[in-house]
Protein backbone atom coordinates (compact mmCIF):
# COMPACT_ATOMS: atom_id res chain seq x y z
CA UNK A 1 0.00 0.00 0.00
CA UNK A 2 1.75 3.76 -0.92
CA UNK A 3 0.81 6.51 0.58
CA UNK A 4 -1.67 8.97 -1.71
CA UNK A 5 0.04 11.25 -3.81
CA UNK A 6 -3.13 13.47 -3.88
CA UNK A 7 -3.22 13.08 -7.46
CA UNK A 8 -7.41 13.23 -7.29
CA UNK A 9 -6.91 17.00 -5.88
CA UNK A 10 -5.34 17.94 -9.50
CA UNK A 11 -8.67 18.18 -11.21
CA UNK A 12 -8.73 20.22 -14.55
CA UNK A 13 -8.67 23.77 -13.69
CA UNK A 14 -12.22 24.53 -14.75
CA UNK A 15 -13.55 21.90 -13.16
CA UNK A 16 -14.75 23.59 -9.76
CA UNK A 17 -15.94 26.32 -12.16
CA UNK A 18 -18.31 24.36 -14.46
CA UNK A 19 -19.64 22.76 -10.96
CA UNK A 20 -20.42 26.40 -9.61
CA UNK A 21 -22.05 27.13 -12.71
CA UNK A 22 -24.44 24.27 -12.55
CA UNK A 23 -25.61 24.67 -9.17
CA UNK A 24 -26.14 28.56 -10.81
CA UNK A 25 -28.45 27.08 -12.91
CA UNK A 26 -29.82 24.69 -10.93
CA UNK A 27 -30.70 27.50 -7.99
CA UNK A 28 -31.44 29.68 -10.76
CA UNK A 29 -34.20 27.76 -11.90
CA UNK A 30 -35.65 26.67 -8.89
CA UNK A 31 -34.58 23.09 -9.51
CA UNK A 32 -32.17 22.95 -5.86
CA UNK A 33 -32.39 24.71 -2.66
CA UNK A 34 -28.84 25.70 -1.95
CA UNK A 35 -29.98 25.50 2.02
CA UNK A 36 -30.44 22.09 1.36
CA UNK A 37 -27.10 21.32 -0.28
CA UNK A 38 -25.22 23.09 2.69
CA UNK A 39 -27.52 20.70 5.00
CA UNK A 40 -26.54 17.60 3.57
CA UNK A 41 -23.18 18.66 3.36
CA UNK A 42 -23.03 19.29 6.73
CA UNK A 43 -24.37 16.10 7.82
CA UNK A 44 -21.92 14.24 6.04
CA UNK A 45 -18.74 16.09 7.20
CA UNK A 46 -19.98 16.01 11.08
CA UNK A 47 -23.07 13.73 11.89
CA UNK A 48 -22.28 10.88 9.65
CA UNK A 49 -19.17 8.80 10.35
CA UNK A 50 -17.36 5.81 11.39
CA UNK A 51 -18.31 7.06 14.57
CA UNK A 52 -21.85 5.87 14.35
CA UNK A 53 -20.39 2.18 13.44
CA UNK A 54 -17.90 2.47 16.25
CA UNK A 55 -20.53 2.71 18.32
CA UNK A 56 -22.23 -0.26 16.99
CA UNK A 57 -19.62 -2.41 17.37
CA UNK A 58 -18.71 -1.48 20.72
CA UNK A 59 -22.44 -2.34 21.77
CA UNK A 60 -22.00 -5.74 20.25
CA UNK A 61 -19.01 -6.53 22.08
CA UNK A 62 -21.07 -5.33 25.34
CA UNK A 63 -24.36 -6.52 24.89
CA UNK A 64 -24.60 -10.09 23.71
CA UNK A 65 -28.11 -10.28 22.88
CA UNK A 66 -27.63 -6.51 21.05
CA UNK A 67 -25.12 -8.41 19.30
CA UNK A 68 -27.66 -11.74 18.14
CA UNK A 69 -29.94 -8.94 17.03
CA UNK A 70 -27.41 -7.01 14.77
CA UNK A 71 -25.97 -10.32 12.92
CA UNK A 72 -29.63 -11.37 12.27
CA UNK A 73 -31.56 -7.87 10.89
CA UNK A 74 -28.23 -5.05 10.88
CA UNK A 75 -31.08 -2.66 9.58
CA UNK A 76 -33.11 -2.82 12.97
CA UNK A 77 -30.39 -3.26 14.67
CA UNK A 78 -28.63 0.19 14.17
CA UNK A 79 -31.82 2.19 14.76
CA UNK A 80 -32.01 0.72 17.85
CA UNK A 81 -29.02 3.31 18.31
CA UNK A 82 -30.70 5.92 16.60
CA UNK A 83 -28.76 5.24 13.27
CA UNK A 84 -30.57 4.91 9.36
CA UNK A 85 -31.86 7.01 6.85
CA UNK A 86 -29.41 6.26 3.44
CA UNK A 87 -31.10 3.08 2.84
CA UNK A 88 -29.47 1.76 6.22
CA UNK A 89 -32.31 -0.97 6.35
CA UNK A 90 -30.42 -2.60 4.45
CA UNK A 91 -27.53 -3.43 6.23
CA UNK A 92 -26.09 -6.37 6.52
CA UNK A 93 -23.36 -7.34 9.35
CA UNK A 94 -20.93 -9.41 9.10
CA UNK A 95 -18.27 -10.91 12.04
CA UNK A 96 -15.07 -11.65 12.07
CA UNK A 97 -13.93 -14.79 14.21
CA UNK A 98 -10.48 -16.52 14.94
CA UNK A 99 -11.08 -18.61 11.84
CA UNK A 100 -12.70 -16.28 9.40
CA UNK A 101 -11.80 -12.49 8.54
CA UNK A 102 -14.28 -10.46 6.17
CA UNK A 103 -13.36 -7.53 3.91
CA UNK A 104 -16.29 -5.36 1.68
CA UNK A 105 -15.63 -3.39 -1.64
CA UNK A 106 -17.54 -3.09 -4.28
CA UNK A 107 -16.21 -3.91 -7.49
CA UNK A 108 -18.95 -2.04 -9.89
CA UNK A 109 -18.77 1.54 -8.01
CA UNK A 110 -18.53 2.43 -4.86
CA UNK A 111 -21.48 0.65 -2.59
CA UNK A 112 -20.05 1.51 1.15
CA UNK A 113 -22.83 1.69 4.65
CA UNK A 114 -22.88 5.28 4.48
CA UNK A 115 -25.68 4.77 7.35
CA UNK A 116 -22.78 3.70 9.95
CA UNK A 117 -19.49 4.75 8.25
CA UNK A 118 -19.98 7.79 6.36
CA UNK A 119 -18.48 8.64 2.78
CA UNK A 120 -16.04 5.93 1.77
CA UNK A 121 -12.22 7.03 1.76
CA UNK A 122 -10.61 6.89 -1.43
CA UNK A 123 -8.57 4.17 -1.76
CA UNK A 124 -11.92 2.32 -1.28
CA UNK A 125 -13.53 3.96 -4.28
CA UNK A 126 -10.21 3.76 -6.57
CA UNK A 127 -9.87 1.09 -9.50
CA UNK A 128 -6.53 -0.35 -7.55
CA UNK A 129 -8.64 -1.54 -4.53
CA UNK A 130 -11.98 -2.91 -6.45
CA UNK A 131 -9.84 -4.90 -8.62
CA UNK A 132 -7.50 -6.52 -6.55
CA UNK A 133 -9.29 -6.94 -3.52
CA UNK A 134 -11.66 -9.75 -4.59
CA UNK A 135 -8.67 -11.74 -7.09
CA UNK A 136 -6.33 -11.06 -3.93
CA UNK A 137 -7.88 -10.26 -1.02
CA UNK A 138 -4.59 -11.64 0.98
CA UNK A 139 -2.38 -9.17 -0.89
CA UNK A 140 -4.30 -6.35 -0.29
CA UNK A 141 -4.42 -6.95 3.50
CA UNK A 142 -0.91 -7.48 3.60
CA UNK A 143 -0.20 -3.86 2.05
CA UNK A 144 -2.09 -2.56 5.10
CA UNK A 145 -0.25 -4.45 7.50
CA UNK A 146 -2.68 -7.56 7.95
CA UNK A 147 -0.87 -10.83 7.49
CA UNK A 148 -3.46 -13.44 8.03
CA UNK A 149 -2.60 -17.23 8.84
CA UNK A 150 -3.44 -19.90 6.44
CA UNK A 151 -6.17 -21.80 8.40
CA UNK A 152 -8.23 -18.33 8.82
CA UNK A 153 -11.35 -18.13 6.25
CA UNK A 154 -11.18 -14.82 4.03
CA UNK A 155 -14.67 -13.63 2.81
CA UNK A 156 -15.01 -10.62 0.80
CA UNK A 157 -18.29 -9.28 0.37
CA UNK A 158 -18.62 -7.95 -3.41
CA UNK A 159 -21.73 -5.12 -2.85
CA UNK A 160 -22.94 -5.89 -5.93
CA UNK A 161 -26.83 -5.24 -5.13
CA UNK A 162 -28.66 -2.76 -2.20
CA UNK A 163 -27.32 -4.14 0.63
CA UNK A 164 -24.59 -2.66 2.54
CA UNK A 165 -21.64 -4.36 4.59
CA UNK A 166 -20.47 -3.54 7.88
CA UNK A 167 -17.57 -5.65 9.59
CA UNK A 168 -18.16 -6.58 13.40
CA UNK A 169 -14.41 -6.72 14.22
CA UNK A 170 -13.16 -9.36 16.73
CA UNK A 171 -12.74 -7.62 20.17
CA UNK A 172 -9.29 -7.67 21.04
CA UNK A 173 -7.83 -9.31 24.03
CA UNK A 174 -7.44 -7.86 27.60
CA UNK A 175 -10.41 -5.06 26.78
CA UNK A 176 -12.68 -6.93 29.73
CA UNK A 177 -12.18 -3.75 31.86
CA UNK A 178 -13.10 -1.02 29.46
CA UNK A 179 -16.29 0.95 29.42
CA UNK A 180 -18.52 0.65 25.76
CA UNK A 181 -17.32 3.93 25.17
CA UNK A 182 -13.77 3.42 25.95
CA UNK A 183 -14.16 0.35 23.90
CA UNK A 184 -15.64 2.56 20.72
CA UNK A 185 -12.44 4.59 20.67
CA UNK A 186 -10.76 1.43 20.04
CA UNK A 187 -12.66 0.92 16.65
CA UNK A 188 -11.22 2.25 13.40
CA UNK A 189 -13.21 2.62 9.64
CA UNK A 190 -10.97 0.72 8.69
CA UNK A 191 -11.17 -2.81 10.75
CA UNK A 192 -15.68 -1.81 10.10
CA UNK A 193 -14.21 -2.67 6.17
CA UNK A 194 -11.92 -5.19 7.24
CA UNK A 195 -8.69 -4.09 6.13
CA UNK A 196 -7.17 -3.77 9.55
CA UNK A 197 -8.07 -5.43 13.04
CA UNK A 198 -8.81 -3.66 16.43
CA UNK A 199 -5.98 -2.98 18.04
CA UNK A 200 -6.31 -2.42 22.03
CA UNK B 1 -22.23 -3.38 -20.48
CA UNK B 2 -18.76 -4.72 -20.41
CA UNK B 3 -17.27 -1.81 -19.41
CA UNK B 4 -13.96 -0.87 -17.93
CA UNK B 5 -16.00 -0.13 -14.37
CA UNK B 6 -16.81 -3.57 -14.00
CA UNK B 7 -12.94 -3.90 -12.35
CA UNK B 8 -13.00 -7.33 -10.19
CA UNK B 9 -10.21 -9.33 -10.66
CA UNK B 10 -8.38 -6.77 -13.28
CA UNK B 11 -4.01 -6.19 -12.95
CA UNK B 12 -2.22 -3.31 -13.40
CA UNK B 13 -4.67 -0.80 -11.67
CA UNK B 14 -1.41 -0.34 -9.36
CA UNK B 15 -0.71 -0.07 -5.54
CA UNK B 16 -3.78 0.68 -3.52
CA UNK B 17 -2.97 4.20 -2.05
CA UNK B 18 -3.86 5.28 1.19
CA UNK B 19 -4.00 9.15 2.95
CA UNK B 20 -3.49 9.58 6.66
CA UNK B 21 -7.10 11.21 7.98
CA UNK B 22 -8.63 11.80 4.71
CA UNK B 23 -10.76 14.26 4.96
CA UNK B 24 -14.62 13.66 3.84
CA UNK B 25 -14.44 15.86 0.49
CA UNK B 26 -10.94 17.53 -0.69
CA UNK B 27 -12.44 20.28 -1.99
CA UNK B 28 -15.80 22.15 -2.14
CA UNK B 29 -16.82 21.09 -5.48
CA UNK B 30 -16.28 17.93 -4.36
CA UNK B 31 -18.92 18.41 -1.51
CA UNK B 32 -21.69 20.53 -4.03
CA UNK B 33 -21.19 17.56 -6.63
CA UNK B 34 -21.92 15.41 -4.36
CA UNK B 35 -24.97 17.16 -2.68
CA UNK B 36 -26.16 18.07 -6.53
CA UNK B 37 -26.14 14.29 -6.93
CA UNK B 38 -28.22 13.34 -4.16
CA UNK B 39 -30.83 16.42 -4.38
CA UNK B 40 -31.72 16.21 -8.07
CA UNK B 41 -33.01 12.61 -7.72
CA UNK B 42 -35.85 14.22 -5.54
CA UNK B 43 -37.40 14.83 -9.00
CA UNK B 44 -37.56 11.03 -9.72
CA UNK B 45 -36.41 11.92 -13.37
CA UNK B 46 -34.07 8.98 -12.93
CA UNK B 47 -33.21 6.12 -10.92
CA UNK B 48 -30.09 5.00 -8.57
CA UNK B 49 -29.59 2.43 -11.35
CA UNK B 50 -29.68 4.88 -14.33
CA UNK B 51 -27.28 7.32 -12.14
CA UNK B 52 -24.81 4.37 -12.39
CA UNK B 53 -25.03 4.15 -15.71
CA UNK B 54 -24.68 7.75 -16.68
CA UNK B 55 -21.15 6.88 -14.77
CA UNK B 56 -20.60 3.74 -16.77
CA UNK B 57 -21.43 5.17 -19.67
CA UNK B 58 -18.40 7.79 -20.02
CA UNK B 59 -15.67 6.68 -22.29
CA UNK B 60 -13.50 3.97 -20.52
CA UNK B 61 -10.32 6.01 -20.77
CA UNK B 62 -12.01 9.56 -19.50
CA UNK B 63 -13.24 7.12 -16.48
CA UNK B 64 -10.15 6.15 -15.69
CA UNK B 65 -8.53 9.19 -16.04
CA UNK B 66 -11.10 11.13 -14.28
CA UNK B 67 -11.68 11.33 -9.94
CA UNK B 68 -14.47 9.72 -8.40
CA UNK B 69 -16.37 13.53 -8.29
CA UNK B 70 -15.36 14.04 -11.48
CA UNK B 71 -17.25 11.53 -12.61
CA UNK B 72 -20.12 12.05 -10.74
CA UNK B 73 -20.27 15.76 -12.03
CA UNK B 74 -20.03 14.38 -15.45
CA UNK B 75 -22.95 11.89 -15.34
CA UNK B 76 -25.11 14.51 -13.52
CA UNK B 77 -24.37 16.07 -16.69
CA UNK B 78 -25.45 13.72 -18.71
CA UNK B 79 -28.95 12.90 -16.37
CA UNK B 80 -29.74 16.71 -16.04
CA UNK B 81 -29.93 16.89 -20.32
CA UNK B 82 -31.06 13.39 -21.19
CA UNK B 83 -34.31 14.11 -18.81
CA UNK B 84 -34.62 17.46 -20.18
CA UNK B 85 -34.25 19.49 -16.85
CA UNK B 86 -31.56 21.69 -18.48
CA UNK B 87 -30.39 22.25 -21.94
CA UNK B 88 -27.10 22.56 -23.06
CA UNK B 89 -26.99 26.08 -23.51
CA UNK B 90 -28.20 26.73 -20.07
CA UNK B 91 -25.11 24.24 -18.87
CA UNK B 92 -22.82 26.37 -20.96
CA UNK B 93 -23.91 29.77 -20.07
CA UNK B 94 -23.74 29.18 -16.57
CA UNK B 95 -27.60 31.31 -16.63
CA UNK B 96 -31.54 29.98 -17.26
CA UNK B 97 -33.36 30.28 -20.25
CA UNK B 98 -34.66 33.66 -19.65
CA UNK B 99 -38.85 33.19 -20.47
CA UNK B 100 -39.03 30.20 -18.10
CA UNK B 101 -41.24 30.35 -14.97
CA UNK B 102 -39.05 29.03 -11.93
CA UNK B 103 -39.89 26.15 -10.39
CA UNK B 104 -40.06 25.21 -6.64
CA UNK B 105 -37.08 22.94 -5.04
CA UNK B 106 -38.67 19.66 -3.80
CA UNK B 107 -36.34 19.25 -1.06
CA UNK B 108 -35.81 21.97 1.67
CA UNK B 109 -32.89 22.25 4.23
CA UNK B 110 -34.88 20.26 6.74
CA UNK B 111 -35.73 17.72 4.33
CA UNK B 112 -32.80 16.88 2.80
CA UNK B 113 -31.24 14.26 4.92
CA UNK B 114 -35.03 12.34 4.85
CA UNK B 115 -34.66 12.47 1.34
CA UNK B 116 -31.45 10.86 0.53
CA UNK B 117 -32.91 7.75 2.41
CA UNK B 118 -36.97 8.02 1.24
CA UNK B 119 -36.10 8.88 -2.88
CA UNK B 120 -35.98 5.46 -4.51
CA UNK B 121 -35.56 3.02 -1.90
CA UNK B 122 -34.73 0.18 -3.75
CA UNK B 123 -36.28 -2.96 -1.71
CA UNK B 124 -40.17 -3.83 -2.52
CA UNK B 125 -42.68 -5.37 -0.37
CA UNK B 126 -43.73 -7.04 -3.26
CA UNK B 127 -44.98 -10.85 -2.82
CA UNK B 128 -42.40 -12.71 -5.78
CA UNK B 129 -41.58 -16.07 -4.78
CA UNK B 130 -37.57 -16.96 -4.98
CA UNK B 131 -36.57 -18.83 -7.49
CA UNK B 132 -33.73 -20.51 -5.21
CA UNK B 133 -33.62 -21.44 -1.81
CA UNK B 134 -30.09 -21.30 0.70
CA UNK B 135 -27.81 -24.24 0.75
CA UNK B 136 -28.73 -24.35 -3.30
CA UNK B 137 -26.10 -24.89 -5.85
CA UNK B 138 -26.26 -22.18 -8.71
CA UNK B 139 -24.45 -21.14 -11.59
CA UNK B 140 -24.03 -17.80 -12.34
CA UNK B 141 -25.55 -16.91 -15.83
CA UNK B 142 -23.34 -16.04 -18.67
CA UNK B 143 -24.83 -12.91 -19.86
CA UNK B 144 -23.74 -10.61 -21.45
CA UNK B 145 -26.18 -6.83 -22.01
CA UNK B 146 -24.90 -4.00 -23.84
CA UNK B 147 -26.96 -1.67 -21.04
CA UNK B 148 -26.70 -1.48 -17.17
CA UNK B 149 -26.05 -4.89 -15.20
CA UNK B 150 -25.12 -5.79 -11.62
CA UNK B 151 -23.78 -8.71 -13.14
CA UNK B 152 -20.07 -8.78 -12.62
CA UNK B 153 -18.17 -10.24 -15.32
CA UNK B 154 -15.80 -12.36 -12.62
CA UNK B 155 -18.59 -14.26 -11.95
CA UNK B 156 -20.32 -15.73 -14.84
CA UNK B 157 -20.54 -18.90 -15.75
CA UNK B 158 -19.30 -20.21 -12.13
CA UNK B 159 -20.78 -22.15 -10.01
CA UNK B 160 -21.35 -20.86 -5.99
CA UNK B 161 -24.12 -21.99 -3.60
CA UNK B 162 -27.14 -19.70 -2.18
CA UNK B 163 -25.49 -18.51 1.11
CA UNK B 164 -28.69 -15.87 1.85
CA UNK B 165 -32.09 -14.32 0.63
CA UNK B 166 -32.26 -10.98 1.21
CA UNK B 167 -35.81 -10.45 0.11
CA UNK B 168 -37.47 -8.44 -2.88
CA UNK B 169 -35.45 -5.49 -5.05
CA UNK B 170 -36.17 -4.16 -8.17
CA UNK B 171 -33.87 -5.36 -11.12
CA UNK B 172 -31.08 -2.81 -11.99
CA UNK B 173 -31.12 -4.42 -15.90
CA UNK B 174 -34.18 -3.22 -16.77
CA UNK B 175 -34.77 -0.46 -14.00
CA UNK B 176 -32.05 1.40 -15.46
CA UNK B 177 -33.48 1.90 -18.50
CA UNK B 178 -37.01 2.61 -17.35
CA UNK B 179 -37.88 -0.73 -18.14
CA UNK B 180 -39.78 -1.73 -15.24
CA UNK B 181 -38.92 -2.50 -11.79
CA UNK B 182 -39.00 -6.48 -12.00
CA UNK B 183 -38.74 -6.99 -8.62
CA UNK B 184 -37.30 -10.10 -7.56
CA UNK B 185 -35.44 -11.90 -4.62
CA UNK B 186 -31.73 -11.32 -4.20
CA UNK B 187 -29.18 -13.18 -3.00
CA UNK B 188 -25.53 -13.52 -1.55
CA UNK B 189 -24.29 -16.43 -3.10
CA UNK B 190 -21.28 -17.77 -2.35
CA UNK B 191 -18.44 -18.78 -4.99
CA UNK B 192 -14.89 -20.22 -4.07
CA UNK B 193 -12.31 -18.15 -4.67
CA UNK B 194 -10.98 -21.06 -6.59
CA UNK B 195 -14.10 -21.48 -8.93
CA UNK B 196 -13.37 -17.78 -9.27
CA UNK B 197 -9.37 -17.94 -9.66
CA UNK B 198 -8.01 -21.06 -10.26
CA UNK B 199 -5.49 -23.29 -8.29
CA UNK B 200 -3.82 -20.21 -6.94
CA UNK B 201 -6.53 -18.76 -4.75
CA UNK B 202 -6.80 -20.13 -1.44
CA UNK B 203 -8.81 -23.58 -0.97
CA UNK B 204 -10.36 -21.47 2.03
CA UNK B 205 -11.76 -18.57 0.91
CA UNK B 206 -14.53 -17.19 -1.07
CA UNK B 207 -16.03 -14.13 -2.54
CA UNK B 208 -19.78 -13.35 -1.85
CA UNK B 209 -21.44 -11.29 -4.58
CA UNK B 210 -24.85 -10.42 -4.66
CA UNK B 211 -27.07 -11.56 -7.40
CA UNK B 212 -30.85 -11.21 -8.42
CA UNK B 213 -32.96 -14.50 -9.55
CA UNK B 214 -32.78 -13.25 -13.33
CA UNK B 215 -28.40 -13.77 -13.09
CA UNK B 216 -29.10 -17.24 -11.82
CA UNK B 217 -29.75 -20.69 -13.40
CA UNK B 218 -29.64 -24.23 -10.89
CA UNK B 219 -26.61 -25.97 -11.39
Amino acid sequence: MAQAKHDHQEVPSDLALRVKALESVLVEKGLVDPAALDALIDTFEHKVGPRNGARVVARAWTDPAYRQRLLADGGSAIRELGYGGTHGENLVVVENTRHVHNLVVCTLCSCYPWSVLGLPPVWYKSAPYRSRAVIDPRGVLREFGLDLAEDVEVRVWDSTAELRYLVLPERPAATEKLTEDQLAALVTRDAMIGVAKVSP
Amino acid sequence: MNGVHDMGGMHGMGPVEYEDNEPVFHARWEARTFALNCLMRAWKRWNLDRSRHAIERIPAAEYLRMSYYEKWFVGLVGLLLESGLVSRAEIESGAPRAEEAKATPPTTAEQAVATLSRVGSPRRDASVAPQFHRGQPVRARNLNPAGHTRLPRYARGRLGTIDRDHGVFVFPDTHAHFLGEKPQHVYSVRFAARELWGESASPRDAVYVDLWDDYLEPA
